[in-house]
């Protein structure tokens, strides 16, 4: 009898939703539209995704999306003036934010993944980034086999320490895997040679290198411990309204062109604020990724 | 709030292949209580040397005490963590400082003689303390009965004063369990350490620190009620510390 109840209740409210049109919101196009704001959450430190410039204000490749985003939710609003407030998050409170309504969007480096998917949601993905490895030219590593009996470092808590962890397994390296804190904490270990590898997202290590010291001394490899992986905007779970909006968004955004124009500003250029250049061409599963936007959490579906 | 609660998490396989998420936690406590064991142990015999230093005539040993005391209890924690890891290596010449780099466990070791140094500050002040407390006549009657200064520190005044400071070191020897946290930032998968990674992993925040908070809650249960006994155990029935 429940079940019955339910399901009409369902037909009613398709049928009520179908002749209201947009009238009748949910979620957090509702919440938005009631108070006239919405709010971005930020990383300080994640270049050239979501980072603070000289003036302390967030800039970025994912807070470029994110503003065309904002303009989109505006227009379907049909809103006059739409407040941006934007809200500082780290990995360890951007969950905790977003389910309580703090923030709508996150704009930052977040992996999108099967397991996450369990708590939150990715609009269509707008980066690409393979496990791969930072070393010190004088040391002369040349591919993971290298690495073997080696001490090698990787951040807590990523998806590429767990793939480190794998490959360690797998190729029988017996390398000695240490965990560090926080990326520049991870590259630190490798300027003061206590780890003679950096295992992470190679975008996260090109503007690790270029803002170091002396950037010449270091390389990448070009042995990846990974298939690319998807990097998405979160946004919260079971709100189909507010994704479609925002996924309806992105696609427009990335088959125009016009990502390609914003992705080159933040990784072939001179970005701010010390002026450095991550030297990093759109590869070519992005380019085919922007063609065709897709929010999957699976490596394989971005060849 | 729109969280999607799963305590079943703790039972899931964690993805670094080395069992279920829980076992994931207990590794980090058991991890925690062995750095906590081991920082616990330098805490309590340098606090002890540094106390009884800052309470003997010698006006060296004096000024010895207060500058340890000194130079451990003002500095923060973690960035005393963060010196002897990343930057006392590279003061030392070069081939000292790579092999302390490439010591095994060095995050292990690091932090728990960091932490143990940092609290044997506290011990020595709460033993300065207690001896301090003792009424004066304590010593003299020790010096009256022929016993030389150590004797006197041996058999009338640390067993007096360990007995009256022992409450207080119970809340520092919480305090230090609780301190090994810090040992993240260098690196050491610790309770809060392994309580991070897992919501790294799986987006469950609040599973995985209601978690950690329970089991910090467990252990420091464990221990206050330990030290009641070992109070009860040591008392002298007459003195301030006895019934």
């Amino acid at each position: 009898m429940k079940h019955f109840r339910s399901i009409g209740l369902a037909l009613a409210a398709t049928f009520a939703v179908s002749q209201a049109g947009a009238q009748e919101l949910t979620g957090t196009l509702k919440n938005i539209k009631d108070t006239g704001a919405i709010t971005l959450g930020f990383r300080d430190s994640s270049i050239p995704f979501s980072y603070l410039d000289d003036n302390q204000k967030p800039v970025g490749f994912a807070m470029d999306i994110c503003y065309k985003i904002v303009d989109a939710v505006k227009k379907e609003l049909k809103l006059d003036k739409l407040e941006v407030k934007l809200n500082p998050v780290t990995s360890a409170t951007r969950i905790p934010l977003m389910a309580n309504g703090t923030i709508d969007l996150e704009c930052g480096s977040t992996t999108n993944n099967a397991e996450r998917q369990k708590q939150v949601a990715f609009t269509n993905t707008h980066f690409l980034t393979a496990s791969r490895y930072v070393f010190k030219k004088s040391s002369g590593l040349k591919s993971i086999d290298d690495l073997k009996g080696k001490t090698v470092v990787s951040t807590a808590g990523t998806t590429n320490i767990k793939q480190l962890t794998e490959a360690n397994v797998a190729k029988s390296l017996g390398a000695n895997i240490i965990p560090a804190k926080d990326h520049a904490e991870a590259f630190l270990m490798v300027e003061t040679d206590r780890a003679v590898a950096f295992v992470m997202d190679d975008i996260l290590l090109a503007s690790l290198v270029a803002g170091s010291k002396s950037p010449d001394d270091y390389a990448v490899s070009k042995d990846a411990f990974s298939k690319p992986e998807p990097y998405g905007i979160m946004l919260r779970k079971d709100d189909a309204a507010f994704k479609k909006v925002v996924d309806a968004a992105t696609a427009a955004l990335y088959t125009s062109g016009e990502a390609q124009k914003i992705y080159d500003k933040w990784f072939t250029a001179k970005i701010p604020p010390k002026g450095l250049n991550l030297n990093t061409p759109i590869s070519a599963e992005l380019k085919n990724e922007f063609a065709k936007p897709s929010d999957s959490p699976n490596p394989d579906d971005y060849k | 709030m729109n969280y999607n609660w799963n305590w079943g998490i703790f039972f899931q396989p964690n993805p670094m292949g080395t069992g279920t998420y829980l076992d994931m936690l207990l590794s980090g406590l058991v991890l925690t209580l062995k750095t906590a064991a081991l920082a616990w142990v330098i805490a309590l015999i340098t606090g002890s040397l540094v106390g009884v230093m800052r309470t003997l005539p010698s006006k060296g040993a004096n000024w010895f005490g207060f500058a340890y005391v000194e130079f451990f209890r003002n500095m923060p924690l973690l960035v005393q963590l963060f010196l002897w890891f990343f930057v006392l290596p590279e003061l030392l010449p070069k081939g000292a400082g790579t092999w302390l780099k490439q010591l095994p466990n060095a995050p292990f070791w690091t932090a728990a003689i960091g932490v143990g140094f940092f609290m044997s500050a506290r011990v020595a002040v709460q033993l300065q303390a207690g001896i301090g407390s003792l009424p004066r006549g304590q010593k003299m009657a020790a010096t009256a009965l022929g016993l030389t200064t150590a004797q006197g520190y041996r058999y009338v005044l640390l067993p007096m004063a360990f007995r009256i400071i022992l409450p207080p070191l119970t809340s520092e020897f919480l305090n230090t369990i609780k301190n090994t946290a810090v040992a993240i930032t260098i690196g050491l998968l610790e309770l809060t350490g392994q309580a991070r990674s897992m919501q790294e992993f799986s987006f469950q925040v609040f599973e995985a620190f209601t978690a950690a908070t329970l089991l910090y809650l467990l252990v420091n249960a464990v221990v206050v009620t330990a030290m009641r006994f070992l109070e009860r155990w040591v008392a002298i029935p007459g003195y301030i510390t006895g019934k």
